[in-house]
């Protein structure tokens, strides 16, 4: 996997006690470990097994994700927002790639 | 390699295991790509011998997917999500898929809203079936049918 930047939408500002979604997309093959090669060769599972949202250190959401979820994946959650703060999104694959994602949230 | 490892340990915490690290690793690899093939093992696995109330989660999900490779889906959970009750975990499962589990996604109080929405790969036409473990101990449980017209999951 090219650790390509992950795009991720959140609101510049929320107020205390609002429920944000975020929204993040990573590009990422997905490689189920179900296919063949045209030479009959099994072609090996990489898929991001895990993903975690963080904010301001306390972790609020984790998908723990299988080959069933489309390449580049999507997701979007919600966050009941305590402060301002900084979120962190982390990808994790197969191969050990990780790609981590800092974004500030401002109170207004 | 030492990446790889860091994989396999990360992997055993989430998984809850409790043995030691070592006697595991040379099991890991089979361990973690053992995929469950039936609904009912999986559901089995899940749900241990409770049984799961079918209402309280909202599956949307077209009713035709065109192109199975990438179906969106949107569950949420009707849950006042504070300390008292909360979701802790919702999975999803295609009944059909050759893996029948799709993704198991893990809330906290802090999360403000039991819901999520992503794309999902399914084989054929098929029920989608959604069970989320409530910080009670109970459990929910929401099915819907998806018509899929082109088989996503390469195989």
């Amino acid at each position: 996997m090219s650790a390509a930047k992950p795009r991720i939408r959140v609101p510049e500002k929320a107020k205390v006690g609002e429920v944000i979604e975020i929204k993040t997309l990573v590009q990422h093959v997905m490689e189920t470990g179900n296919r063949k090669t045209a030479d009959g060769k099994v072609v090996p599972r990489n898929i991001i097994n895990t993903f975690t949202a963080s904010f301001n250190g306390t972790e609020f959401f984790k998908a723990d994700v299988l080959p069933g979820i489309s390449a580049n994946p999507y997701l979007a959650f919600y966050l009941k927002v305590p402060e301002a703060g900084e979120f962190e999104f982390t990808w994790l694959d197969d191969a050990g790639v990780k790609i981590s994602q800092k974004m500030p949230l401002a109170i207004g | 390699m030492e990446i790889e490892v860091i994989g396999r340990r990360t992997f055993l915490i989430g998984a809850g295991a409790s043995l030691a690290v070592a006697t595991f690793l040379a099991n890991l690899p089979a361990l973690a790509q053992e995929p469950i093939r039936s609904i009912d093992e999986a559901l089995k696995k899940v749900l241990g011998d409770a049984t799961a109330t079918e209402s309280g989660i909202t599956l949307e999900v077209p009713e035709i997917a065109e192109n199975g490779n990438t179906v969106p889906f949107a569950l949420t959970v009707d849950s006042p999500m504070t300390a008292q009750s909360y979701v802790k975990t919702l999975h999803i499962f295609a009944s059909g898929n050759p893996q029948v589990g799709v993704a198991s996604y893990n809330f906290t109080p802090a999360s403000g809203k039991a819901s999520v929405s992503s794309r999902m790969r399914l084989a054929r036409t098929q029920d989608i079936i959604a069970v989320a473990a409530l910080s009670d101990g109970k459990f929910l449980l929401g099915k819907r049918n998806v018509k899929v017209t082109i088989g996503g999951c390469g195989g």
